[in-house]
């Protein structure tokens, strides 16, 4: 019966999972191993990956030293509406990709007066770089927090208020004691934001306005090279976006897997 | 008492209001001046309404579908501790960690007629691609971790003495899982249900490749927002788009209350 339904289970995750991504590989490959790498010499695919990897280091910056601040905020101090706060941040969890495009578009878009505003000082948001990044943020904003929310609430403020007690300053409790406890949620939250980063897109095609070399991720520029039935090229950066981003997320649950043997009695 | 609560408290909130509620706030800035009756209408056009009822059906039914392999394979997974168990668990994560357009280039080309399994459903004379069974099979791809990643710790520490208990009384297996294991399961169940379902509902990248996105017919949500702003219709877009944020502002509530509830039964256990 278990040996059963350990086969059974075996065959619908092979099904659902492996399957599709063998079928990743083979497509890349389909007409050799030139072809594929061929992808990689075009340059609208280098600009994409470079733009990919710039965007993505801004989005961990941003969300990882928002996701600390908010973590010693909301677990060190009392104060009326965290409840709310706590929805607020939580809120890019559900909100549709599209959706959240679409509120930096119309936010920062030359139609509104704050984009108008940008546009005359010499600040393009909406179909530039800076768009991306900005609605990047806005569906990764949650994850480093959720993380260093749960550790430091878990972990209480007693050292902190011991080392207040010796003398030391707030500044240097945070840098000393609060940063070095939050490490592994930090690590943890900073591995699923990059991942969700370099794999974002539909907020991304709304705001980047597409123009190839200068605005195309890597997912976008996937989009472009399936719909001109270019399935190799498309193939092989979406088999190379997906290793990394399985491979980020192995290492996510292997760390917390470790840290979970390691602090369990 | 810590100090520096004023200072810390202000940067955060700036930070939240900068990044997401002043962005979300131009949505509904940008719908100012267009008269109630008018709104309604665009936001509840027959095109609109046909998207709702589609996007709705397809995440339900992915969900469910969820829930029921889910919870049998988060099952399956903590009763085998060996490699393939291990293996299996590591696999719950990849439809969580490809990127949307990956998987909505792949599913729709190995499901469609040329495909490794389009093929030989095309044998059986079954489409999948650009239908709606389609668009329910990339959201239950997308969906399936959620459910399995909730269900699991619980199930890790399902009480035996129950079913022991049950099972000394005379229980049937049967008996026993409808009676004893799934009434224990039914919050961890429903909460993953509900992250499936919010995730599910607003999803684009693994969709838009294998639904045919045909107006009426295989045209979801998200799609009419962008649909609109291709047209510059921006009203309209923000329009729809309202209805998605309410309709996902609610299911953060409902999640953040089960959720609460799902601590509250492990703390009591």
């Amino acid at each position: 019966m278990r040996r059963a339904s350990l086969i059974a289970a075996i065959l619908v995750l092979g099904v659902l999972v492996i399957v599709p991504l063998a079928s990743i590989v083979y497509e890349s490959l389909r007409l050799g191993l030139g072809p594929a790498l061929a992808t990689f010499a075009d340059p609208y695919a280098r600009a994409a990956i470079v733009l990919t990897l710039l965007v993505a280091l801004a989005t961990i910056t941003a969300n990882g030293a928002f996701g600390v601040l908010a973590g010693w905020t909301l677990t060190r101090y009392r104060f009326p509406g965290k409840a709310v706060l706590l929805t607020l941040i939580d809120l890019p969890l559900t909100v549709s990709p599209v959706v959240a495009g679409l509120a930096i578009l119309l936010c920062f878009g030359n139609r509104s007066p704050l984009g108008a505003w940008l546009e005359a000082h010499g600040i393009q948001v909406a179909f530039a770089p800076l768009g991306i990044v900005l609605a990047t943020i806005f569906v990764t904003f949650p994850y480093v927090a959720r993380e260093t929310i749960a550790l430091l609430n878990e972990s209480g403020r007693e050292l902190e208020e011991a080392a207040l007690g010796l003398g030391a300053g707030v500044w240097q409790t945070f840098l000393r004691v609060t940063l070095p406890n939050a490490r592994g949620a930090l690590l943890n939250g900073l591995l699923l934001c990059n991942a969700r980063a370099l794999g974002e897109f539909g907020a991304v095609s709304v705001i980047s306005g597409r123009v190839r070399g200068l605005t195309d991720t890597v997912p976008l520029h996937i989009e472009d090279l399936y719909n001109e039935d270019n399935l190799v090229g498309a193939f092989t950066l979406a088999a190379l976006l997906a290793t990394v981003a399985i491979a980020l997320t192995l290492t996510r649950s292997a760390l917390e897997h470790r840290e979970r043997t390691t602090h369990s009695p | 008492m810590i100090p520096g609560r004023g200072i810390a408290l202000a940067i955060t909130m700036l930070a939240i209001a900068i990044l997401v509620i002043v962005p979300l706030s131009a949505i509904v800035i940008t719908m100012a001046g267009i008269t109630p009756d008018r709104l309604l209408a665009i936001a509840f056009s027959p095109r609109a309404l046909a998207a709702y009822r589609l996007s709705l059906g397809t995440a339900l039914a992915a969900s469910v579908f969820d829930v029921v392999v889910g919870v049998w394979l988060a099952a399956v997974i903590v009763g085998e501790r060996s490699l393939a168990g291990r293996l299996l668990n590591a696999c719950v994560d990849v439809p969580f960690a490809v990127p949307t357009a990956v998987t909505g280039i792949t599913l729709v080309t190995l499901y469609g007629p040329h495909g490794w399994i389009g093929s030989l459903l095309a044998r059986t004379g079954i489409t999948v691609v650009y239908t709606p069974v389609g668009i329910a099979l990339a959201l239950a791809f997308v969906g399936l971790p959620f459910v399995v990643r909730t269900v699991q710790p619980i199930i890790a520490t399902l009480p035996h003495e129950f079913g022991e208990a049950a099972s000394s009384l005379g229980a049937t297996r049967a008996s026993i899982l409808w009676r004893v294991t799934l009434p224990l399961l039914a919050p961890a169940m429903l909460t993953g249900f509900a992250l499936a379902f919010a995730r599910t509902l607003g999803e684009y990248g693994s969709v838009i490749f294998i639904a045919g996105n045909v107006p009426f017919k295989t045209e979801i949500v998200p799609l009419v927002i962008v649909t609109r702003l291709e047209e510059y219709d921006y009203v309209g877009a923000a329009a729809v788009a309202t209805v998605s944020l309410v309709a996902s502002f609610l299911l953060l509530l409902a999640i953040n209350a089960l959720q609460r509830r799902l601590i509250r039964v492990r703390v009591a256990e």
